[in-house]
């Protein structure tokens, strides 16, 4: 079969305004046949975005494609003319961005922005053009296809709004799609149907793609070829199933192995704790409660302890109340009930009735370094804020302690003169550590401290935190979506849905490799079985597992029911929709909030030391 | 329309209604705290002091400060702002003189500088960096620094007394035809528009460049739409809310700072009304121009809020 892409000695550059070019894309070589879905992956950096947005001719704010040619059918894409090229554009290819909620003009509604490029391309009436959007709607198994492009944008979840761009990418019926990192900003269980959705139209309708990814695990599923990308050159490029099970490039066998690392070398759980085990916890939660809207809790009754040296995780998908539990504990967010107790003592609700020395044991690392870090101080005034606040030092005492604080950070001391903005993502995350580290913690809250960052920065990221809590005794409360950064580091996790604590369990429990899986929250099952597995046809079997659920009477509006009902595809009519969800508490120190009998969950009942029934209300399982 | 929308609306009438009864406040205080008052002006230094607090007592100036406020505010209410201290004639009367002019004035302004302004600020968005834009950027820096007298003393020199055009004096009768109206409104009309057009085209510029660097503007890039299409249909709409608040910032300098215009073409505003009224201390008439001034301007901030509540889908559906 003939190629419809060929791109030869592609070269991007940035062109400062002064100084030296900067290559981002070497001269990269590729070609791609018609019904072929080519995965680009590579880490940030790796110029994966900037080939795919060159295939239509478009460089962003200043980029420039400086050499090489690129074909896509009888188009010669870099010797176009900017007129010409708007006619490519949206018809012979279409783009499906990364944040389809930021890719969406929040003024004006879906179906006139799905089917916007049919109409500036003319290729149907805007009649027509609506009629094929409602079928594109149905194959991508959208909620109420008929009247879902009424609403606007905001009024759809993220998921939703992703798949609705696949339909405004496909309404023309391009030669060629370019899907760029279409799921990374997706919780994994609304990833696997987005994937599943794209994957159905894309082989119905015989597309030819461009996967853009970091994630060799969702590119397996998707595509047939892969190259991978490092520096803006081409590693290796194979098939999919090459490069899974034979790599040739180092690159390639790091990057599958940096993936496929289930836990660190160092293993956290195991490590002998330091400090001697007293009997009040260093920080317990006792029965929180928080509401933003009076009347409409946000966080449900939760309950937690923390002991010295220990690192409690805790998981969900976004919106889940993660980050105000953290929030409401450091005293951010005020509580509308329940205790927090620091080695004993009551902490209270806001930041104001706080000491100076209650502030100081909890600290607080925020997820984006970018907007905690001031940038118009350098490090060195960063670091010095909370030596003169917490510990009043002064003049020589602070230079000594921020070079103290800095090497314990692993980042020379030079850094100190230097700004944010001039450091890279890894070490602004180690100096928002550094920032937490120098009050002296006796706990570190972790807000998806590696979230923003590249596998394997963030993986050195975490082997710092690791040994931080070695010599400095550290306990923390590790925040993530991600089963597993949090199942590698952590001694116990916390699983959260819609405010609910509905499992806690040991950290190696969730490990997603083989072994003895225990019974688990259907929630919980349902977050396991959405992480992507490295090999291809898992998406096939993991979303047969997760679709198709019982039939429930309608549900009454009721704050104490289960909130996973809606979701849970193990729910049973009559108990599920009626009574309020008990809480188990199983001999290995496990916890379930849920109806099934253990028995239901895992099919082993002997393990069950408390289980009371629904109501009244039990007593806490702490 | 809907609900939300109502109670924003209501809210926001609220707040004016509210607003405008502090404003009250503060006016009377203030105007009862200048020095001298109307007896005194007009009895001049060599008054006796009985002859004063006889005048006094019949202008109701010896009553205490609250008992004239709730006076003047109920008044203020039921239409009938009081009598001018200095001529006797009825307040209602010498506005409504003065305010259809004022009006015509700003209505011929706003007409011609918002279109410009619009214009000026969205292709400067559109062409960033170009020659238009940098002129643009002179242009506005221009007539934003030099004082409006300059450029209306300057136009007078040009129009009326070198090139003989227009009449120095924009005085206008009743019946006057429409081209003689272009003249009379057209030099002070473009000494206004200098100081809005400025003003309004950088805050649609910088509103207009905002929404085009957000990634759904890239997206209709790569739908293959052309800049026109994107500017007009994917970033004005999100844009509206800024623009309408910075252009009635501008138009709300119509109503009160135009004295320097309306000295300079002898036009018979309601702004000259109101510096005399300063100059013969005839408070009633000082405050109730404030309080209209005032009313002006929450009238256009209340359209740009309404503006702003309308354009946004979260607050529309």
């Amino acid at each position: 079969m003939e190629n419809l892409v060929d791109v030869k000695g592609l070269k991007v550059a940035v062109r400062p305004k002064k100084g030296v070019e900067i290559p981002i894309v070497k001269s990269v070589d590729f070609s791609l046949k018609k019904g072929e879905v080519l995965a680009l992956i590579g880490e940030s950096g790796s110029g994966k975005t900037t080939i795919a947005l060159s295939l239509m001719g478009y460089a962003r704010q200043g980029c420039h494609i400086v050499g090489g040619s690129i074909r896509v059918g009888e188009h010669d894409i870099l010797s176009m003319s900017s007129g010409k090229l708007l006619k490519v554009r949206g018809r012979t290819i279409s783009y499906i961005a990364q944040s389809a909620a930021a890719a969406f003009n929040p003024a004006r509604t879906i179906m006139d922005q799905v089917i916007e490029s049919a109409l500036i391309h003319k290729t149907s009436s805007r009649h027509q053009a609506e009629k094929k959007a409602v079928k594109l709607f149905h194959e991508l198994a959208l909620p109420d296809p008929e009247h879902i492009g009424e609403r606007y944008p905001h009024q759809v979840s993220g998921g939703q709004l992703q798949r609705l761009m696949a339909a405004m990418a496909l309404i023309t019926d391009p030669d060629l799609v370019i899907l760029d990192e279409p799921t990374t900003a997706l919780d994994v269980t609304t990833q696997i149907e987005v994937l599943n959705a794209f994957k159905k139209v894309v082989r119905e309708r015989n597309t030819t793609a461009i996967y853009v990814s970091h994630d060799l695990a969702v590119v397996a599923q998707m595509a047939d070829r892969i190259i991978v990308l490092k520096d803006g050159e081409v590693q290796e490029n194979s098939t999919t199933q090459e490069i899974l099970i034979a790599p040739k490039h180092e690159y390639t066998a790091s990057l599958l192995k940096a993936m496929r690392h289930d836990r660190p070398s160092r293993d956290w759980n195991t490590e002998k704790r330091l400090g001697e085990k007293k009997d009040t916890p260093l920080l317990e939660v006792k029965h929180l409660e928080v509401e933003f809207v009076k009347g409409i809790p946000v966080l449900h009754d939760i309950d937690l302890k923390i002991e010295r040296g220990q690192t409690i995780g805790v998981i969900g998908e976004s919106g889940s109340g993660k980050t105000t539990f953290a929030r409401s504990i450091v005293g951010l967010n005020s509580r509308s009930k329940g205790d927090i107790f620091l080695d004993g003592e009551p902490l209270s609700d806001t930041l104001d009735g706080r000491t100076k020395e209650q502030l100081r044991r909890i600290q607080y690392v925020f997820q984006n370094a970018d907007t905690a870090l001031n940038p118009k101080l350098t490090i060195g005034a960063i670091l010095a804020r909370p030596l003169a606040f917490y510990h009043g030092m002064k003049g020589q005492q602070v230079e000594e302690r921020v070079a103290e604080l800095l090497s314990l950070v692993q980042l020379p001391v030079s850094i100190s003169d230097r700004r944010p903005t001039e450091l890279s993502g890894g070490q602004k995350q180690r100096i928002n550590l550094a920032r937490a580290l120098a009050a002296e913690p006796d706990v570190i809250l972790c807000d998806e401290v590696t979230s923003a960052l590249d596998t394997v920065v963030g993986a050195a990221i975490l082997e710092l935190m690791s040994d931080l809590r070695k010599t400095l005794n550290l306990s923390y409360l590790f925040i993530s979506h991600d089963i597993r950064t949090v199942q590698s580091i952590c001694d116990e996790v916390v699983v959260l849905y819609s405010g609910a604590k509905v499992e806690q369990a040991a950290g190696a429990s969730f490990s997603l490799a083989g072994g003895e899986r225990l019974p688990r929250h259907p929630y919980t099952d349902l977050l396991i079985n959405s992480v992507p597995e490295m090999r291809q046809g898992w998406l096939e079997t993991a979303h047969q597992s997760c679709s198709s659920l019982p039939i429930i009477d309608a549900t009454p509006a009721d704050e104490s029911l289960c909130r996973f009902l809606s979701r849970c595809s193990k729910r049973i009519n009559g108990t599920c929709n009626q009574t309020e969800p008990s809480k188990l508490s199983m001999a290995n120190g496990q916890h379930i909030l849920c109806h099934l009998e253990y028995a239901d969950i895992s099919g082993a009942n002997e393990n069950v030391v408390n289980h009371a029934s629904a109501k009244p209300a039990l007593e806490s399982y702490q | 329309m809907n609900s939300t929308i109502a109670r924003l609306i209501v809210n926001r009438l609220g707040i004016g209604v509210l607003t405008l009864f502090i404003v009250s406040i503060v006016v009377f205080t203030i105007t009862s705290l200048l020095p001298g008052d109307a007896a005194q002006e007009m009895l001049g230094q060599s008054a006796t002091p009985e002859t004063l607090a006889a005048l006094r007592a019949e202008f109701g100036l010896d009553q205490p400060v609250y008992i004239r406020y709730i006076d003047w505010l109920g008044g203020l209410l039921s239409g009938d702002p009081g009598t001018s201290l200095v001529n006797g004639m009825p307040i209602m009367e010498l506005i409504g003189g003065r305010l259809p002019a004022s009006l015509k004035l700003a209505a011929a302004a706003t007409l011609v500088s918002v279109p410009v302004a619009l214009f000026i600020g969205i292709f400067s968005a559109m062409y960033r960096g170009s020659a238009f834009d940098r002129y643009s950027n002179m242009f506005a820096v221009f007539s934003v620094s030099v004082p409006e007298f300059l450029i209306a003393t300057i136009a007078v020199l040009i129009f009326a007394v070198n090139l003989g055009w227009l009449s120095a004096l924009s005085h206008i009768s009743e019946d006057a035809s429409f081209s003689e109206m272009v003249r009379a409104y057209a030099m002070p009309v473009l000494t206004l528009c200098c100081v809005l057009v400025a003003q309004m085209a950088r805050m649609t510029r910088a509103a207009v460049i905002d929404q085009l660097s957000s990634p759904y503007v890239e997206m209709a890039m790569l739908k293959g739409a052309s800049s026109i299409r994107i500017v007009l249909l994917h970033a004005l709409p999100n844009a509206i809310g800024p623009i309408a608040n910075a252009v009635a910032l501008s138009l709300s300098y119509l109503l009160g700072g135009v004295i320097i215009v309306e000295s300079i073409f002898n036009y018979p505003g309601i702004a000259t009304l109101m510096l005399n009224s300063v100059t013969t201390r005839d408070m009633p008439l000082v405050q109730a121009c404030a309080m209209l001034f005032c009313f002006g301007y929450l009238i256009l901030v209340l359209f740009a809020d309404i503006c702003e509540i309308v354009s946004n889908p979260r607050l529309r559906k």
